[in-house]
């Protein structure tokens, strides 16, 4: 196929990969949720509720996008996509498979962080948009929130980056080929805090994606919906779409930092298949750890990151770093 | 005059598109009323003049400013004004008052000098290309011919943290400059 015909395709499969995904775990969120609480979750549309989610998407489609009295129009209706498209566009770098990668760039997974770091901007001038205390209030905590977390997500990726010595996402998972002795997560040799650094790569990525015990940015039960009080119908459900979106990016980073993205683990069936397997089992635990922790508090939330993950993130940099210089 | 189904032409329209990009977001940034949408226009034209970068051989640059300018100075800002008292009336009148033929003149004879001297100047072209721009390249660079700079960097670094420590030295109470005077 000529190349732009490649990439169109990849653009159209991107989309619809980001929308289903957004689509289908707003159902296995709520699937989840109600077997966690001994609860059968959806059942009514279709079976198991498998239509739930195209039913719930033709109501929000339906209703009707209300900008509230005094509120800033312009940012109010951007901050949704500035929310989902820099989603969107991390999807083009991540390899799903030998291959199967919109367009390889060495410096991928800094073009993923890059773009991530704009979405809090998004729900920031949402919050503050809204002309609305929740959602200020709510962006306020956001800011806070990311800045402290993104600072030790920085240090383990970087970590990372000085073990495989490349950016290029490709080549990261290429040297992880093999069996799963050889994945990130278990390379004892190059630091023995490599399954500490995956946990606190997970931490913060649970942080930086505002989901629960971090969900200060909606905290339904203080703040209404924060920053997505005033949203009703798609901008509603682009912003939902968004951080589902972020949080597959999430995953599919973990994937490919830590679980050796496509590689199988026992050495059969190679393929795509093995990169989904694990990313949704992240992506599982990731509705796991939402349904099974409370809230933590605001206060506790900065005490963690600044007073546990950072300085264990810094003495596993430094730790690497001697290691990297000795052997 | 190149047609602009080749692939020259696409790429002249896509640098003007960067360039309207930027200068659109630059200009938001400067005549906004409203400080925060004059934020969201800095981080505008921030993006734009991450694709000149882009356009310039340098992704690395092109990214860098996006992950810093956007993601964090631009943050930040929202954040600050957030925090401090809502003043829009006053700056709605301080923006009136900003002599707009003068600023105009100033900043157009800057602009036509400095166009002046980039078209005019016979620059001499590089043999080959200098660099390729990679994060290794930079590294190298950083660390060995520019290695000052690096240095710059740190000390500057340092005096903001340690600006940072003094400034919340006082803790989570009010600061004693305004309530310590009685």
């Amino acid at each position: 196929m000529s190349e732009p015909g490649r990439l169109l395709a990849f653009l159209i499969g991107i989309i619809a990969f980001a929308a289903l995904n957004a689509a289908y775990l707003v159902w296995v969120e709520r699937k989840g949720a109600g077997h966690f609480q001994r609860r059968i979750g959806p059942k009514e549309v279709g079976p198991y509720g498998l239509l739930q989610p195209i039913a719930d998407g033709i109501k929000l489609m339906t209703k009707q996008l209300i900008v509230p009295e005094g509120a800033d129009a312009v940012l109010f209706k951007m901050a949704p996509i500035m929310v989902m498209v820099p989603a969107i566009v991390s999807f083009v770098t991540i390899p799903f498979a030998e291959g199967l990668q919109a367009r390889n760039i060495n410096i991928g997974l800094l073009m993923i962080f890059a773009f991530a770091s704009v979405a809090v901007l998004g729900i920031l001038i949402g919050g503050w948009g809204s002309r609305n205390k929740y959602g200020v209030i709510s962006a306020a905590r956001v800011v806070s929130q990311n800045i402290a977390y993104e600072v030790p997500m920085l240090l383990t990726v970087i970590t990372v980056v000085m073990i495989t010595r490349t950016f290029d996402l490709n080549a990261i998972v290429n040297q992880q080929m093999g069996g799963f002795w050889h994945w990130n997560v278990f390379r004892l040799t190059a630091s023995p805090l490599m399954p500490v650094a995956f946990l606190i790569f997970f931490v913060c990525m649970l942080a930086e994606t505002n989901r629960a015990p971090f969900d200060m940015a909606e905290a339904e039960s203080e703040l209404i919906a924060g920053a997505f009080t005033e949203y009703s119908g798609m901008g509603f459900g682009v912003f939902f779409m968004g951080e589902y979106a972020n949080i597959v990016i999430g995953a599919c980073v973990a994937t490919i930092l830590f679980l050796g993205g496509w590689d199988c683990p026992l050495g059969f069936l190679p393929g795509v298949h093995w990169f989904l397997i694990k990313m949704y089992l992240i992506i599982f635990t990731v509705v796991w750890v939402r349904w099974t922790f409370v809230r933590t508090q605001f206060y506790n939330l900065l005490n963690l990151s600044w007073k546990i993950l950072i300085p264990i993130s810094m003495f596993n940099l430094i730790l690497t770093s001697a290691l990297l210089k000795v052997f | 005059m190149t047609p602009l189904a080749s692939a020259e032409g696409l790429t002249g329209l896509v640098f003007l598109f960067t360039v309207a990009v930027t200068v659109g977001g630059a200009t938001l940034a400067a005549c906004a009323a409203n400080l925060i949408r004059a934020v969201t226009g800095l981080a505008i034209g921030f993006l734009g003049l991450a694709g000149l970068f882009y356009f310039l051989n340098s992704p690395f640059v092109a990214l860098m400013e996006i992950l810093i300018y956007v993601g964090a100075v631009c943050v930040a800002l929202v954040f600050g004004i957030m925090l401090a008292p809502p003043r829009m009336d006053r700056l709605a009148r301080a923006n009136r008052n900003f002599g707009a033929a003068a600023a105009l003149l100033a900043c157009g004879t800057l602009f036509g000098l400095v166009a002046w001297v980039g078209a005019a100047t016979d620059w001499p072209r590089p043999a080959s290309l200098v660099n390729d721009g990679s994060v290794a390249a930079i590294g190298k660079g950083l660390l060995s011919t520019y290695s000052m700079v690096f240095e710059l960097i740190s000390l500057v670094l340092l005096v903001a943290i340690l600006g940072a420590l003094v400034v919340a030295r006082s803790g989570r109470g009010l600061p004693q400059i305004r309530t310590g005077a009685k």
